[in-house]
């Protein structure tokens, strides 16, 4: 049985692995631009913070909530870490603090909202999706607000450069942190008591109230990690973009709830994996940044993920309807 | 009697594992009521799940109205006039009752529903059936008895010829069950088949014309009722000496100490005024009518209910009562209490989890250092508890929804017995579970009070109350109606006090 579990919840993963070497392979061939070196480098760059905000929703998501204001919320905290650098002169460092210790703000006002008030997820982070724009909006006194500073280490965090000039060799260092980040959190997952509680409310909540668990606190630690990763995601996405855009961000964060949906989280909550997540997110990215290699306008990506989600999902329920079939 | 208007022959059905019908007879007439009888699990559901198309027969054949027939869903077979009134009632609360009976296939007057007609049909109706409902009435403020009765007028309007009663009388009053019973002799008058299916013997002497009995998925015969006993039956239905001996006295010392006290405990309408003691050692029934207001009152003790007022105490470690605040089970599991609820895949178990998940579920502190999991020591008391209640699994990694309801009950016990918890309330121990896994559950029960857990049993049988209480506890809409020691305990007794508050 244990072989049979193993492979029903591997394989998502491996259709999705297939999915990312087929994307792969028809880039390669049908553009030459995409093969070079400078492409994979740029795409990696635009993948993180996607990935970042996916890390951290696919708890909300495993708990059968959502969240949907990671994507504003991510702007909004990088536009005033943005501003705190260009007006305040404040430390890049104290800058990307403060951009964690909002998303975990956010985090906890979603978490409060829905596991111990009683809001329903999609209301609630609706809610603070709108919030967290106006804020962002209102609190951008600089027009070019970024935590780049000329010549500062910042350029460096997910990008090390050997050399100088054209010469110069580029390693993302980036792609290697996140593996980092998503082996600690598969870990989290699956070896520490609050991953499991996590899995347990989404799979079946009353349950796990009634066997003395305090529910209502790990519900909120969910949404605070996921409000930590937007956090995080909101450094990666000042590192990428030249500035940050007030009012933008909406519709980010469906990038990112995509990606995990697509990595195999159980649309009715109760499973999911954090590697499954990664992958799913790159298919995501794959799309958002490949197609327009092979001549694809960016509205086919669009199209095309939703077909690709619509396909991820089915493969969820009608694996779920077999297993009980199988009763 | 009439004509024979329906006839199911060699009816066959398996699912992966289990053989749920094997070859089943069932013949019934024009004008007759036929009992469906056999024990949890029998088969009789599955087989009125064939009959009305929501489950296909592996083989036999069905002959209805003389032409053999195979409905592939309950839309089919309603239209065709075979109508099942299920014990679950399928009604929208926040409808009225005439919008309910009419629910999709609303008369139209224009574009418009026309009310007016529904509302007047509904009435027609239920003068037919000599029924006093108004049909305006928003169905969530009848009474369950009167749900019914809505429910049944529904299936005539559908113009049945075959209904099938699914356990009616389960959560009705005495003379809710009078009523019905009237009802079922109008419909036999005019000359419906009717199939009942009920556990309660007496009212198949009462109102059923012929029984068919069914064991482990198999047909076993078909009698007249007036020309058996309720012994021949049962001795049919069993077929082997399942029920032991009601208990006859208690083995719980007098002077047992106290383990829980609960005085005064209100909560809600379905909890006024309770108060009762549990000694070690000891299995507390509590008996009355579904509603009678059991379930909730465990669920207020163990917290995952609010209460209004009330005192509750526990025996600490010192031996002496002391009185706790639960406001959550999280206080109540802290406090030693383990609550199995009857609804088990909602309240009871993760099922898409592994058995040592659920194992461990309530006492991860004691497989954590710090916040990491120590996967090996909790599969080693997942393994300890199934050696030990020897649940059915091939590996401790199985998937629960993967168990029998036997074995799903005993992981759920299984987590208790990690967290040691000394009180256990139990919420209908063996529902859903079949006949030689009860015994086991019965089993394991007495072992737990011999070695010093205390056990609340909640129990809608009145043979598990009789067999498994030392003292037993009667409750009637909300309240506490009376206490029974075990050797004083008749049915009789029992049921009296059950129905004490109802008119």
């Amino acid at each position: 049985m244990t072989k049979k579990k193993s492979k029903l919840l591997g394989d998502q993963r491996f259709i999705v692995l297939l999915v990312i070497i087929a994307l792969i392979t028809v880039y390669v061939i049908f553009s030459k631009e995409f093969r070079k070196y400078s492409s994979i480098l740029s795409m990696l760059d635009f993948s993180y913070y996607d990935i970042l905000m996916a890390i951290g929703v696919t708890f909300p998501l495993i708990t059968a909530g959502v969240d949907l204001s990671i994507g504003t919320g991510m702007v909004c905290y990088a536009l005033i870490g943005g501003t705190l650098v260009r007006n305040y002169n404040c430390p890049v460092a104290v800058a990307m603090l403060v951009c964690i210790l909002l998303g975990c703000g956010i985090g906890l006002l979603n978490g409060v909202l829905i596991g111990i008030m009683g809001l329903p997820p999609f209301l609630a982070t609706l809610c603070t999706c709108m919030i967290t724009r106006g804020i962002g909006s209102r609190c951008s006194a600089t027009p070019w607000p970024t935590l780049k500073q000329p010549g500062g280490w910042f350029h460096s965090i997910f990008k090390l450069t050997f050399g100088s000039g054209r010469g110069a060799f580029k390693f993302p260092i980036g792609i290697i942190l996140m593996i980092i980040l998503v082996l600690v959190m598969e870990f989290v997952l699956n070896h520490t008591r609050f991953g499991r509680y996590t899995i347990a409310i989404g799979s079946n909540k009353e349950a796990t109230i009634l066997s003395g668990i305090n529910v209502k606190f790990y519900h909120v630690m969910d949404y605070v990690i996921c409000g930590l990763f937007a956090g995080l995601a909101a450094i990666a996405y000042a590192a990428v973009t030249p500035t940050v855009q007030p009012g933008t961000g909406a519709g980010l964060e469906l990038d990112a709830i995509g990606g995990v949906f697509v990595g195999g989280v159980a649309a009715t909550g109760g499973y999911g994996s954090i590697i499954g997540t990664f992958a799913g997110v790159f298919v995501i990215v794959l799309l958002k940044t490949g197609l327009p290699y092979i001549g694809l306008q960016a509205n086919w990506q669009q199209i095309i993920t939703g077909f690709v989600l619509i396909g991820a999902v089915l493969i969820d329920i009608i694996k779920r309807k077999r297993a009980v079939a199988k009763q | 009697m009439g004509d024979v208007i329906l006839t199911m022959k060699g009816i066959d059905k398996s699912f992966p594992g289990v053989h749920a019908l094997d070859h089943v007879d069932l013949e019934v007439r024009r004008g007759e009521v036929h009992a469906l009888m056999g024990e949890n699990g029998a088969g009789k559901s599955t087989l009125m799940k064939v009959l009305t198309g929501i489950y296909k027969k592996d083989s036999g054949t069905i002959t209805y109205e003389g032409r053999e027939v195979e409905f592939q869903n309950t839309r089919e077979a309603q239209d065709a006039g075979v109508v099942i009134v299920h014990q679950e009632l399928n009604m929208v609360g926040d409808l009225t009752v005439a919008q309910n009976i009419f629910i999709g296939r609303e008369p139209k007057k224009g574009i418009r529903i026309d009310d007016k007609k529904m509302i007047e049909d509904s009435k027609a109706l239920f003068d037919e059936l000599h029924i006093d409902i108004n049909p305006r009435e928003k169905m969530n403020e009848l009474t369950v008895g009167k749900q019914q009765m809505c429910e049944i007028a529904k299936a005539i309007s559908h113009h049945a010829k075959l209904i099938i009663f699914d356990e009616p009388s389960a959560a009705l009053t005495e003379k809710e069950i009078a009523d019905l019973f009237n009802i079922i002799r109008d419909l036999r008058k005019k000359n419906l088949g009717i199939v009942y299916i009920s556990h309660r013997m007496d009212e198949i002497k009462v109102i059923t014309d012929r029984v068919t009995v069914m064991r482990d998925g198999c047909y076993v015969g078909t009698l007249v009722t007036k020309d058996c006993t309720k012994e021949d039956i049962i001795n049919m239905m069993v077929g082997r000496v399942i029920y032991e001996e009601p208990k006859t006295h208690s083995m719980v010392p007098k002077d047992a100490p106290v383990v829980l006290k609960v005085e005064n405990l209100n909560a809600g309408r379905m909890v006024q005024d309770v108060s009762f003691e549990l000694r070690k050692g000891e299995i507390l029934g509590f008996s009355g009518l579904m509603g009678a207001g059991r379930t909730e009152t465990a669920r207020a003790i163990f917290g995952a209910d609010p209460k209004q007022s009330g005192k509750i105490s526990i025996m600490g470690k010192d031996g002496q009562l002391h009185e706790v605040t639960i406001n959550s089970p999280q206080d109540a599991v802290k406090a030693g209490i383990g609550y199995l609820s009857e609804d088990r895949k909602r309240y009871g178990i993760v099922v898409e989890k592994s058995i040592t998940e659920n194992s461990t579920l309530a006492s991860m502190e004691d497989f954590c250092n710090g916040p990491f999991i120590n996967k090996v020591k909790e599969k080693k008391a997942a393994e300890k508890y199934i050696k030990e209640l020897a649940t059915k699994t091939p590996s401790a990694d199985q998937l629960v929804v993967n168990l029998s309801g036997g074995n799903q009950q005993k992981v759920v016990i299984a987590k208790w017995l990690v967290r040691n918890s000394d009180i256990l309330i139990f919420d209908e121990p063996t529902r859903g579970i079949d006949v030689g896994a009860k015994n086991e559950i019965y089993k394991l029960m007495n072992k737990l009070v011999s070695e010093g857990k205390s056990i609340i049993m909640i129990s809608s049988e009145m043979t598990e109350i009789l067999r498994m209480s030392d003292r037993i506890v009667i409750m009637c809409e909300g309240r506490k109606t009376g206490e029974l020691m075990i050797e004083e305990a008749t049915q009789e007794r029992i049921m009296d006090k059950a129905t004490r508050n109802i008119d």
